[in-house]
Formats: C-alpha cells, structure tokens, sequence
C-alpha cells in the first residue's frame, strides 16, 4: 500500500513537472505548436478557380465591382449584392436573415475570405465565387430579377466593358423583356419559347456577370487581428507581446485549442475547417433547406453553374470537389457550413439564420451540447465554468481585424 | 503498482498537454494491414507527404493475395470518418485506375482537421470480399 502512494505520488510530480514546462511563459509547446497555426501570416494566397478565366483579369475585377453595388440588378431598383453585404459592416448586414426584395432564411454570411471555401453558402450549394453570386439575383427574396432582364442591363449600362472582359453579347432584340427558368409562371412560359440556344446565351451572360463579380470578391481579405500581434510576438520572444491579451482572454484561447476542443473544426489562420457539422442549432426555415448540406449536396450537383457545367471554365478532372462530392450518410443532415472566426464579435447575431444573439450564448451552447433536431449533433457536453463560457466569448473578441477589399481602405 | 501507473497516466492525459482529444493510447497506426477475413494484405502511401489538412489527394493502394501474389482487376471502395467525431470523410474518394502490380491509385481523399482518422477498404477480388481499416493520425 506504502509502495502503491509512493509511486502516485512519483506519478503526480511527474505529470505536473511535464505539464509546467512550458516553451515560453503561458504556452506548452504543444500549445505553441496549435498557436502557430492560426496565424494570419500562415495563410497562403488563394488558389486561382479554374472555373473562372476572367477572374485575374483587371477589367474583370473593375466590372464586378461596379456590378457589386449596382442596385440596377434586382426587380424593385433597390438592392444590390453590397445592400446586404455592406462594406461598411464588414460586407454582411448583422440581421438575422437577410432582407432583399422580401425575407431570406439563412444568415448573410461575410464576404471576406471566401476565396478559399471549396463550397460557399452555408449549405455549400454552390461550388465557386462566381455560382454563388448569381443565385442570389435569381431567388425572389433577394435581388429577385430574372436572367433575361440581367442580360439587358449588361447590354444598356455595361456594353463596353462587358464585351471588353467576354466578348460580344447576344442579340437579344427579338426576345421578350423577361424570362427566366427560376422566375414566375409567365417568365419561366417565355424563357421556354426562347429555344435552347438562346437561353445558353442569356444563361452564359449570367454567368459571367457572376465571374466578374467573384473577380472584384475574390481581394476581399481580412487584416491582421490582436490575437496575430499576440502570436507573432511570443513566437518572436517579445516581452512586449503578453500584454497584447487578457489573463482572462488568454484563458479562453487555452480552453479553445484545448480542453474545448473548438480548433478541431475552427482550425488554420481562417478558423475553419470549411466542412459541414451538426451542431444541434435549432432548424429554421422550410423543408428541405432546413436539411443543410443534405440539400445543398442535392442542389449543387442539379446546379448548371456548378464546376462541371457548361458555363465552367474548368476541365473536368479539375473538378475534384465535385467528382469526388460526399453525397450520402447521416451526416449531411442538418449540417452547416463552419464559418471563419475572423472578426465574429463584430457580426452578431450567430448561427446559419442568426438563432443565438451573443457570443456567451453561442459558447454556452457548446458546453450544454443539445440533441438536434435533425439529423444527430457531433457536440459532446463540456465541464466548463461560468467563467469559462466568459473567458472563451471573450477571447473570440481577440479575432477582430480589419477587412480590405482590394484598393479600398480597410473597413472595421 | 500497475494501478499507481495507470492513474499516473490518466492524470497526465487529463492535464491536457496535447490540447485536442487525443487517439486511444496505443492505437496501431500501421500501413500494411491483413484484412479482416486474412483474404488480402493491403498497403496505403499517400501521393505525397506530409499530408495537408483540407487538400484533396491521392493515396495508392497495394494488394497481395493471401500467397503473396499481387492481387490484380480488383474493385475497391473507400468509406472513413473520425470516430470520436461522429463524423465520415469529407468527400467520397474513389478508386479511379488501376497502376498494374496489384497497385490501385484512390483519387479525392482530404482530412479536414487533425486527429485520428479512419480509413476504410473494401476490397473486392477473385478471393471474395474483404475489409481493412486503417487508421492515420494526423498532427
């Protein structure tokens, strides 16, 4: 029995002597390694689409951003892609959901940064920059227009530098003024009767006014945060660095890359894993939207804008995302999009249609892990502290930083 | 003493000196395996190394039947996930050609966060059907 205390006893001065030995003042060296990552600095540029030939080209990216806060492009005049991602707030609306020419039911979600998601919206219906700019043109609670009509304003306000970036645009003299095969009942009759060669020219149109707007979104970056100066002055061994966070923020990164396990999925210098979880949020919206990436993966491969599509730039075996496209298992329900951390303090309300209003209450529902409601929620319940929940909401506020987009000046 | 080390090792897997939730201790994370049934030995190697987290690639896999032999016109299925996630693979790897030798080259594999990961083969052969599963763990 003596011998059985002395060796816990060995066991325990060993286990703190290991765990005390840390690389520089607050962090092991396994935490400075998981530190390391995270870092803005690690984050490479974007990798070119190859669904998107225009998309470096200057007079490209000039058009898309014209195009970007034309209110032109949307039924009522009145909403263009900036009226809900507003450069002044980071380019989302801090609303629930979004509100276009009616009420959305998802979350608007941030431009910056999107460059690197192999599958945007927070069902990953789309798979590029330029796909998901012109769904929301089409969908009635957003810009709410039609194709044909599209097509018109491009041939009217931009003719020159469209044609410059695409080439000629079609004769559209003897076609109607609206049609659309998403549109109401009268344009879908008069997108049928305009013939199938007609209706790829209107669609191609559309299309590339969405390469050209993914062109000016595609320099949409975020700028260095507190938690980058923190990282990259401790690695550096700048004493100055400590006190770039609180004890109690310094706390909370411990609990993030550790005992909270949140690096899991919001790993790497944009904090996400850009994958699909089941986190428990309570549904919103109809069926089968309310189903996530189960009905985004259904969508995305039925999408004509998708990778493999006519209207891609890409070969297809540079479709690896979609060739290769997890279509089945339980997982895909109710799952949703991890976001980047990057500046979310700065964006509530949180979650895919804004359900949970601050950030205490987004990590409290980490650490309670509810059941979903559909499908089944990969969180497990977590021991924290009250002060814990504090600490970790408060180190989420280390992740703001500016927002830059292209030659404009940072916004905040 | 056995059970002075055994808490010993808790206690030091608790202080949490790895941050993320940490493979089961001893977990054999070899890279030729003999499938479930012994019909096949069945080797994984990655196109490249290290493997990076959140890129797609291309793993081959070699067969042998159970005489050594290399195990030719074989299908093969891949399937995967994290265990301690609940979660499967992020895409659906397929196997896209076979490189002659019994090698089969299984293209869109990507891992989207480090840990332990499964990876999962079905092999099917002239023997029959058979399954391995490997597991990688991924800094």
């Amino acid at each position: 029995m003596k011998r059985f205390s002395l060796g816990l006893v060995a066991m325990l001065v060993v286990g703190i002597a290991t765990a005390t030995t840390f690389s520089w003042r607050d962090w092991s060296k396994e935490e400075m390694a998981i530190l390391a990552t995270l870092r803005l600095s690690q984050l490479q540029a974007p990798e070119a689409d190859p669904s998107n030939r225009v998309e470096a080209m200057p007079q490209a990216i000039a058009l898309g951003k014209q195009l970007f806060f034309d209110t032109k492009l949307s039924a009522n005049g009145k909403v263009a892609c900036a009226s809900c991602h507003d450069p002044r707030q980071q380019f989302q609306d801090g609303r629930p959901v979004g509100q276009g020419a009616g009420t959305g039911i998802r979350r608007t979600m941030p431009v910056a940064g999107a460059a690197y998601s192999p599958f945007l919206f927070w069902d990953g219906r789309k798979d590029s920059l330029w796909a998901q700019a012109i769904g929301p043109l089409e969908d009635a609670a957003e810009h709410g227009g039609n194709r044909l009509a599209y097509a018109r304003i491009m041939q009217q306000h931009y003719r020159s530098e469209y044609e410059a970036v695409f080439g000629a645009l079609p004769d559209m003299a003897r076609l109607p003024s609206d049609a659309s095969p998403l549109g109401t009942p009268a344009q879908q009759a008069a997108w049928n009767a305009m013939g199938r060669d007609r209706q790829e020219q209107v669609s191609r149109v559309l299309a590339n006014i969405g390469k050209a707007i993914a062109a000016y979104e595609k320099a949409v970056r975020f700028g260095d945060s507190r938690l980058d100066r923190y990282i990259e002055g401790i690695i550096a061994n700048d004493g100055k660095a400590d006190q770039l966070l609180t004890a109690s923020e310094k706390n909370g990164l411990r609990i993030f890359i550790g005992a909270g396990r949140c690096v899991t999925c919001h790993n790497g210098p944009l904090l996400t894993d850009q994958h699909f979880h089941n986190t428990g949020i309570a549904p919103h919206g109809p069926m089968p939207q309310a189903l996530g990436r189960r009905s985004g993966v259904a969508k995305l491969l039925a999408d004509e804008f998708n990778c493999l599509g006519s209207f891609s730039d890409a070969a297809p075996e540079q479709c690896g995302e979609l060739r290769f496209l997890a279509t089945e298992g339980g997982t895909l329900d109710g799952a949703y999009k991890t976001p980047s951390l990057r500046n979310v303090a700065l964006r509530p309300p949180y979650m895919h249609a804004g359900q949970i209003a601050t950030l205490d209450e987004v990590v409290a529902h980490y650490r309670a892990a509810p059941a979903a409601k559909i499908g089944k929620s990969e969180l497990e319940k977590l021991e924290f502290s009250a002060q814990d929940v504090k600490d970790l909401a408060a180190f989420l506020g280390t992740l703001s930083g500016p927002v830059y987009a292209g030659d404009q000046p940072p916004s905040r | 003493m056995f059970r002075a080390l055994l808490i010993g090792l808790v206690f030091l897997s608790t202080l949490g000196l790895g941050g993320c939730m940490s493979p089961p201790v001893g977990l054999d994370v070899a890279r030729e395996r003999v499938t479930l049934q012994q019909r096949y030995q069945v080797g994984i190697k990655p196109a490249a190394e290290p493997i990076v987290i959140g890129k797609m690639h291309a793993w081959e896999v070699s067969v042998k039947q159970a005489s050594g032999q290399p195990l030719t016109g074989a299908r093969i299925l891949v399937d995967g996930g994290m265990p301690q996630h609940h979660h499967g693979l992020p895409t659906q790897p397929r196997m896209t050609r076979e490189l002659g030798d019994g090698r089969y080259l299984v293209e869109g594999v990507k891992f989207s966060m480090s840990g332990w990961w499964e990876f999962k083969l079905k092999i099917e052969g002239a023997q029959g059907v058979d399954d391995v599963t490997f597991n990688l763990v991924l800094p």
